[in-house]
């Protein structure tokens, strides 16, 4: 400890602190472009430079550890000026208009010129002209508008152990971006759009479904209905200015019928199948191993997250046959919708059409999946991000603030709490544990509150073990079982995970993957800009709409009893195998 | 005269050279740029298949390998022709007069900065100091440094390298076809 002194003010610190540690200490705010929270800070983008008295030059305020007896002023004239023109020169090369960018309403470069007061551009900069990127589903790069900050990098890289961008050339005509100047469908993206959650500006982001949405809509000869997952209305009301973690499920209901859609439903309700189905084939799978001594591929993984799909495919195509076969909740959904709720409701399932609204943007590459047309037709439509979705509720005039609360349509709006917990990391195994447990013991899961402590929070891996004891029959194989399971969220957790159990210095039975940290609340299509924080508080809300519900469990749901008992058969069964179950293939 | 990369060898026999050059240098810290390196130096450029290998043998994104690949100015990911120029535009041979060493050489080779001949004789390329400031301005020749050069005296520089060719047989020259230029 040592003391420094910061804008006259006095401090104690240490070396394992920087100057931007210390004036968030002492409620300074000094701007920052280039950093992000959790990784080693780079000093890229000069922006949080600051004067240290004794020093030459200004000195980045992000990657400068404090030393004893520092004299830091953060908002000295001098400090000031330089800002400035590092701005301004960032805005010389940065291309865009703007009046018609997507990012007007967050965009850090253009607060940061606000925030510094810059007036009029004083240089007309050299631009890299490069072409807009639009080769996968789910993503749209815009390299005009990168400003080379290197978010997307770091996250791409160290979090998701991915590496589908890095620096490419040197100098004027660095870009960020795949090998060389290629698109990025001719890299290993998996498209989880974690960099489109960290971009300060427009230079990447999600391919956009609201003018497809808007067509459906106007089309009086479609039936357009939407789905929405249970990570939206713990975030949806951050586009509205809600505090992080505030529900607004109710009112997002309420906003998408005013917006036209001919029904409201709920992927919690094909969460809660997912559940029966995943829990099944996991039981079929013990069975196979324990009673009949055959072999079977454990540890099972979930399947719901699509990024976590396509990394499988590209990095562990040794492990796709432990990746349940079932299809993730919303592919289950778009199945169903345009099967058993077309003849359910008597509407021909051409006319049809399936909307999902996601924290995701993986998912918009899912939906479009060769596999995903089991219904007979693309079994899913569209699907907006809940960024999205924001503006299409302002787009419609909708004030949402005011909106009251409504309640979802049957039967594929109802849902237990098992499926609101889908949203969390760790919530896909304990809601798959609330049902096996159940089921092959005819008790009730054991646990405080049903949840599984261990495995809810923001470790990068959890595990849990739970001892199956009084089973009946015909489970009575899994008597005095061990179940051992895991979880991982964030493609860079779930690696180090798989490499342990390909070593064998762990042993599941069941294992729970998501793609993003924090699993889907913390999603590349949820409201900017995401931190621990923000994560914590949304996974408590998820929570807290879990325990509020009459139902807690997927068996007990009575939409689910209905639909095996009209249409389905049993879990596993043929018509489960076909709409519902899926196979994945190895990918170069 | 510094020997001729061999770009005769086929899809197979590369494959084997990558995996060996990778194979031994793949423990020290850093080795991507020594396999860069020696992955040019034997097979002449680095090709699309070549860095993909690299890639997989190391397991490392092949966007973070061509980031290394386009950064620096050494690399080149199309074929050469048999000596690549390449003049120091550090700061003191710029200022000694690289840049004139370099709008000259154009003229006289009738190519830009990154092209070969026709004759697949020269490739020209730029450099960013070869740590022999006091002799600016330098050029190299494949792996010849020359010093001082003056523009005027160029044509006589190149004149070994033209004539010894000449003398040389025919199917010794370097082979590249256009299925490897792409």
């Amino acid at each position: 400890m040592f003391e420094i002194t910061i804008n006259d003010k006095k401090l104690n610190g240490d070396d394992s602190m920087t100057i931007l540690d210390a004036a968030e200490m002492s409620g300074i705010k000094i701007p920052t472009l280039c950093f992000l929270k959790g990784f080693t800070p780079l000093g890229a983008c000069r922006v949080c430079v600051v004067e240290v008295e004794g020093a030459n030059t200004l000195t980045a305020a992000c990657s400068t550890p404090l030393r004893a007896d520092m004299v830091i002023k953060t908002h000295s004239p001098r400090v000031q000026r330089a800002r400035q023109s590092v701005l301004e020169l960032l805005l010389s090369e940065h291309e865009g208009d703007c009046k018609f960018c997507s990012r007007s309403d967050d965009c850090e470069l253009q607060a940061l010129a606000l925030e510094l007061g810059l007036e009029a551009p004083r240089f007309e900069g050299e631009k890299n002209h490069l072409k807009t990127d639009s080769s996968t589903a789910a993503l749209v790069r815009d390299p005009e508008k990168c400003i080379k900050c290197r978010r997307c990098v770091a996250v791409c890289s160290q979090r998701q152990g991915v590496g589908a961008l890095f620096p490419q050339y040197r100098g004027f005509a660095t870009t960020i971006g795949p090998a060389f100047h290629s698109d990025l469908d001719s890299v290993t993206c998996v498209q989880c759009g974690q960099c489109v959650a960290v971009c300060p500006v427009e230079a990447i982001s999600e391919k956009s479904h609201i003018a497809d949405v808007l067509r459906a809509l106007e089309d009086p000869e479609k039936h357009v209905i939407v789905q929405t997952a249970p990570a939206i209305r713990a975030a949806l009301g951050e586009c509205f200015g809600y505090p992080p973690g505030v529900l607004v499920t109710g009112k997002m209901t309420a906003a998408l019928r005013r917006i036209g859609f001919n029904k409201v439903f709920d992927t919690n309700f094909s969460a809660d199948l997912t559940i029966m189905e995943e829990g099944s084939e996991l039981l079929q799978r013990l069975r196979t191993v324990l009673e009949e001594g055959k072999s079977a591929a454990l540890p099972q993984f979930s399947s719901c997250s699509p990024g976590w799909i396509n990394f499988t495919e590209h990095f562990f195509p040794e492990y796709i046959p432990n990746l349940s076969t079932c299809k993730s909740p919303q592919q289950m959904f778009g199945a169903l919708a345009k099967t058993y709720y077309a003849q359910k409701s008597g509407i021909d399932p051409d006319k049809i059409v399936v909307v999902s609204v996601m924290p995701c943007t993986a998912k918009k590459f899912e939906a479009a999946r060769d596999e995903m047309c089991d219904s007979g037709f693309r079994d899913v439509d569209y699907v907006l991000t809940t960024r999205e979705l924001g503006k299409l509720i302002r787009l419609q005039g909708i004030d949402f603030t005011s909106l009251p609360d409504e309640e979802m349509d049957v039967p594929m709006g109802l849902s237990s709490g098992a499926a609101d917990i889908f949203a969390n990391s760790g919530g896909v195994m304990e809601a798959a544990i609330r049902t096996v447990y159940e089921l092959t013991t005819g008790k009730e899961l054991p646990t405080e509150n049903l949840h599984i402590t261990p495995l809810a929070g923001l470790d990068g891996i959890k595990e849990a073990s739970l001892r199956i004891e009084g089973t009946k029959s015909p489970w009575n194989f899994l008597e005095g079982v061990e179940l051992k399971v895991a979880v991982a969220h964030g493609l860079g957790n779930a690696a180090a995970l798989l490499e342990d159990i390909k070593a064998g210095k762990r042993n599941y039975h069941f294992v729970e993957i998501m793609t993003c940290p924090g699993g889907c609340i913390g999603g590349g299509g949820q409201p900017r800009f995401t931190t621990d924080e923000v994560r914590e508080k949304r996974i408590a809300a998820i929570y807290s709409e879990d325990e509020g519900k009459p139902l807690r469990k997927s068996h007990e749901n009575p939409a689910i009893t209905e639909i095996y008992a009209e249409f389905l058969g049993e879990p596993l069964g043929e018509k489960s195998h076909h709409l519902l179950h899926t196979q994945y293939t190895r990918k170069e | 005269m510094t020997s001729t990369p061999a770009l005769h060898q086929n899809s197979a026999e590369q494959q084997e050279l990558l995996h060996n050059i990778v194979d031994s240098l793949k423990d020290q810290e850093g080795a991507l740029i020594p396999i860069l390196q020696a992955a040019q130096d034997s097979l002449g450029f680095l090709s699309t298949e070549s860095l993909k290998t690299i890639s997989k043998l190391l397991n490392m994104p092949y966007s973070e390998i061509s980031g290394v690949v386009s950064f620096y100015s050494y690399f080149t990911t199309m074929p050469r022709g048999r000596y690549t120029i390449r003049v120091c535009l550090g700061t003191a041979c710029y200022v000694r007069g690289g840049k004139q060493l370099l709008e000259e050489l154009k003229k006289i080779l009738q190519i830009e900065v990154g092209e070969t001949t026709e004759d697949k004789l020269f490739s020209l390329e730029v450099g960013r100091c070869f740590g022999a400031c006091g002799l600016a301005p330098v050029l190299m020749i494949n792996d010849e440094i020359h010093q001082r050069v003056k523009p005027t005296k160029l044509a006589a520089l190149l004149a070994p390298y033209k004539s010894e060719n000449d003398s040389e047989a025919t199917d010794e020259s370097p082979k590249i076809s256009q299925e490897d230029a792409q």
